[in-house]
């Protein structure tokens, strides 16, 4: 999922200081998910924001909604009539929402209440960490499932480097080295002969440094 | 002297706060009249939102009462309601209502004269801290309206 973390309320205060109806999007998606832009945050969201301002002196109207996701124009377009009453738009979607709303409602403000932060999942409840780097070309199947690109502090190919000491990597003492991880997993498997190859420089064009990406599959075009 | 007469929610355990209460009244216990209790099946039921919903709708002081520590009847909603509360803290902080107008206490429902005195010391605790800054607002806003 993705994973985002609320922007600071003075920030989002800040944004919307000259409003005076304000709709807070959330996102029935990722976000939900991981807590930070639900139907519960956006309430909480949408309370902060009228004590905030009541608080001031000068009150504010909000209204809430939830859309099942909001990287999906459906349900964006769904949207239209409580955007239209508004000022200006709060999105508690990652950054893929925020610019859909926008791009959909281009005379209005869209908001972004959150940062978006990474890819990843939940180890724990309330701890999510980092697992993919949407790097374009997966390699997994060589490294037992055990991401060297996102979970190696240098995304070395041909690891681990010389700061990996009792399995726990030079950048941060709490973080697994990911190729002492690599290689438990490789020899466990009896496949650890496999490392003896060499991984050859990553082609990076089919990751960020190619420009935004695009997918197209002709066969469900309509 | 001031005549301020706090406003004050008490979200209050079933299990526990709600039946000392009841204690308390039994016992003929005095406790100050600013103390507005609601009832919850248990303290876990607590969200963030209901919070900060008490304050935006008036209210001066706000707290939850749970089981002592160990002996929720849902096993962990008290400590649960307790993170809530610590959270919300720090959000009526960033606020600018205070997080000391909020707390989490813990008590059994044998204890009723610590019912009466959790409610004691919450209103005296926002006698001291005075109106929120929300109902201040408001109330200048009033005046405001007269006076034009």
């Amino acid at each position: 999922m993705i994973v985002a973390e609320q922007k600071p309320l003075t920030e989002i205060a800040e944004n919307i200081k000259d409003a005076q109806k304000v709709l807070v999007v959330g996102c029935g998606g990722c976000v939900t998910v991981c807590l930070s832009g639900g139907q519960k945050e956006v309430d909480i969201l949408a309370t902060s924001l009228r004590i905030l301002r009541k608080k001031d002196g000068t009150p504010i109207d909000t209204a809430t909604e939830t859309l099942e996701r909001q990287c999906d124009k459906e349900y964006v377009d769904k949207l239209a009539e409580k955007v239209q009453a508004a000022d200006c738009v709060v999105s508690l979607a990652c950054g893929v929402g925020v610019q859909y709303l926008a791009e959909r409602y281009p005379d209005k403000v869209i908001i972004p209440a959150q940062n978006t932060k990474f890819i990843g999942g939940t180890t724990e409840h309330g701890i999510w960490e980092e697992r993919c780097a949407l790097c374009g070309e997966c390699i997994l199947a060589q490294t037992g499932g055990i991401c060297p690109i996102i979970r190696c502090s240098k995304s070395i190919l041909n690891g681990p480097c010389g700061g990996s000491q009792g399995g726990k990597c030079e950048v941060n003492p709490d973080t697994p080295c990911a190729w002492t991880l690599i290689y438990g997993q490789l020899k466990r498997q009896g496949r650890e002969a496999a490392l003896g190859e060499i991984f050859p420089v990553k082609d990076w064009s089919k990751a960020r440094d190619g420009g935004p990406r695009k997918y197209v599959r002709e066969d469900v075009l309509l | 002297m001031s005549t301020f007469e706090p406003r004050i929610i008490a979200f209050c355990c079933y299990y526990c706060a709600y039946s000392a209460a009841d204690l308390a009244g039994s016992m003929r216990l005095q406790y100050p009249a600013s103390i507005r209790m609601i009832e919850l099946p248990c303290s876990g039921k607590i969200e963030h939102n209901m919070l900060l919903t008490a304050f935006e709708e008036g209210a001066d002081g706000v707290y939850v009462a749970g089981c002592m520590e160990g002996d929720c009847h849902y096993l962990k909603g008290n400590i649960r309601a307790r993170k809530r509360v610590e959270y919300v803290k720090k959000l009526l902080d960033e606020l600018g209502i205070g997080g000391d107008r909020l707390e989490m206490f813990n008590l059994s429902s044998a204890m009723g004269p610590r019912f009466a005195e959790i409610a004691n010391e919450m209103t005296e605790r926002i006698r001291a801290l005075g109106p929120s800054p929300l109902n201040k607002a408001h109330s200048q806003t009033e005046k405001d309206g007269e006076d034009a």
